[in-house]
């Protein structure tokens, strides 16, 4: 059966407004983050209404209902991923939280002075400062592997840049600004050939690639729950087991712990170890709903509809003169970082919200791209599959119009 | 010469005629495309403005109890912006700067339409200049 664009749309009930008077919404900044179908919010809702309770502590009803839905989405995720087990995922609060942890406690258990991590140069900065910080503290080297002119990866750096001396590399699965699907499975072998472990930036892999961790061999995976059409302040850390069982905790309090005394705690298992306080577990039970919308679809069928209306946006959007992409890589998500010739991103992505279109202008978290082109920014149009052909010929319409008020 | 409220005025009144916000926008990259570039040599970190989408630059000279501004930005509409606070705050005295209130910039809408985030740097140009003039306000009271 073929993806009935309409049908999925018809799941997000906010993309069907006027944002402002007579401009109807064509949102394009799905990179950002995506929308919600309803059955997510009715998750969050059903929870909040009926069911309450803090979990993993209360010997009433409730609070065991709030348990077993929480650790039902954890399975849920184990398998979405193929983790091996489900201690292997930890729940935080994003992406950003995921690295911080992998960064401060893998680095903790690993990294000398003179060691040294290696990251790439079209990381978010979320996957650039922990590490950074990290070697800072511990006297470590960071290095950056280079892309190319069409925003690939430069592996053959890459393996000149791999001895003895590094212990981490960590490089994101697909680039929130060149749309690059980066050759992972490649980065991790010859990573581990040189006995380092690799940490994957999942956040704009998970929602468009299939990731089966135990495939991958990745030591770590971390995505954000709101950017696979899950609540905001959801995300997931994967880990191997073996590492997370020797690395120490990265925040310490309540339910991480087994034992107490003011001398001496001893702290509790896997992936308890690793969550302290009382987490999330409204959003999580939200992020349940979530992957299982995406199941119920099957990403291939999605990211095929995506596919299609990238190459359709971009034989149109090249068209226009003076259009100038920024990552051509034979392999990307939908995500199409522009510049107009002689159009400020700043005037185009506010003219464009006028328009109603909400596309993400400027440096997009990763400097060091905008550096590589010396530029001050772009302009992102990020498609999703709720996105529809129409709303391409419409954005295109709207360019062409804008680019007109510049000259 | 008029006075800053007067100025606020007719700006209001001049973007009032226009009812679609594309035409407040056109209207503004016309006056961002009238506006005077600054020399070259002020086009340093030293006079930028900090935390905007565009690059903002503003230069100030003080003579005779005044202050005389010059503003630019790579963005079309910023530059439409520093246009419209310089013809409100275009050699002022100090304390008139300190003393004003801005109006126009919500009435006329501006604060709904730009995003109220650091992106557009208004406040933020607005911010620096009254900075500019509590320092030389500082200095010739001293
Ligand atoms: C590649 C990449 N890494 C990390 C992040 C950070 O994600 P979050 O802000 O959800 O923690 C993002 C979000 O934009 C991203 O695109």
């Amino acid at each position: 059966m073929s993806f009935d664009v309409q049908e999925f749309r018809s799941h997000f009930p906010i993309l069907d407004q006027e944002i402002y008077p007579k401009k109807k919404l064509v949102y394009f900044d799905n990179a950002a983050t995506t929308q919600k179908p309803k059955c997510v919010a009715e998750a969050v809702e059903h929870y909040m209404m009926k069911v309450n309770g803090n979990i993993h502590r209360g010997t009433h009803k409730m609070a065991s209902d709030a348990t077993r839905a929480y650790e039902a989405v954890r399975d849920q995720v184990c398998s979405f991923m193929n983790a091996a087990s489900r201690e292997e995922i930890i729940f935080t609060k994003g992406t950003t939280e995921s690295i911080n942890l992998v960064a401060w406690s893998l680095g903790e258990m690993c990294l000398q002075t003179g060691d040294e991590v290696i990251v790439s140069e079209m990381e978010h900065h979320a996957n650039i400062v922990p590490w950074q910080v990290l070697c800072q503290r511990k006297g470590a080297i960071l290095k950056v592997i280079p892309f190319d002119k069409n925003g690939e990866l430069r592996l053959d750096v890459f393996e000149t840049l791999l001895s003895d001396k590094t212990k981490v590399v960590s490089v994101n699965h697909a680039s929130n600004v060149l749309g690059t699907i980066n050759p992972i499975e490649k980065i991790i072998q010859l990573a581990h050939l040189n006995g380092a472990y690799v940490v994957i930036d999942g956040a704009q892999g998970i929602g468009h690639c299939e990731v089966d961790v135990q495939k991958l061999d990745c030591d770590f995976y971390a995505f954000s729950g709101h950017k696979v059409y899950g609540p905001t302040g959801t995300g997931v850390l994967y880990g191997k087991r073996e590492l997370l069982e020797q690395m120490p905790p990265f925040m310490t309090g309540g339910e991480m712990i087994e034992t107490v005394t003011f001398e001496q705690t001893t702290y509790n298992v896997l992936p308890y170890k690793f969550e302290p306080g009382t987490p999330n577990y409204t959003d999580v039970i939200g992020l349940g709903a979530a992957i299982g919308f995406v199941l119920s679809y099957g990403k291939g069928k999605m990211v095929a509809w995506e596919e299609e209306l990238y190459q359709y946006a971009i034989s149109k959007l090249s068209q226009i003169d003076g259009f100038r992409l920024f990552g051509s890589a034979e392999n990307k998500v939908g995500i199409i970082s522009f510049a107009i010739e002689g159009v400020h991103h700043f005037d185009l992505g506010t003219l464009l919200d006028q328009l109603g279109f909400a596309v993400r202008t400027g440096r997009l978290c990763a400097d060091p791209i905008m550096d590589h082109f010396e530029v001050q920014g772009v302009t992102r149009a990020a498609l999703s599959p709720y996105n529809t052909k129409e709303e391409v010929d419409s954005f295109y319409s709207a360019l062409l119009r804008l680019q007109q008020m510049f000259v | 010469m008029k006075t800053i409220n007067e100025v606020q005025d007719e700006i209001i009144e001049e973007f009032s005629m226009f009812d679609d916000w594309m035409d407040k926008y056109a209207n503004l990259i016309e006056m961002g495309n009238e506006l005077n570039d600054i020399d070259p040599k002020y086009k340093v970190d030293n006079y930028l403005i900090k935390g905007c989408q565009s690059r903002v630059w503003l230069y100030p000279t003080f003579e005779d109890g005044k202050i005389h501004f010059e503003g630019e930005s790579d963005a079309i509409i910023v530059k439409g912006l520093v246009s419209l606070l310089l013809k409100v705050y275009e050699d002022r005295t100090a304390k008139e700067i300190l003393e004003s209130e801005l109006y126009f910039i919500d009435d006329i809408g501006l604060t709904q339409h730009l995003s109220p985030t650091r992106s557009n740097g208004l406040l933020s140009m607005v911010k620096q200049m009254r900075l500019y003039a509590l320092a030389y306000d500082r200095k010739i009271n001293s």
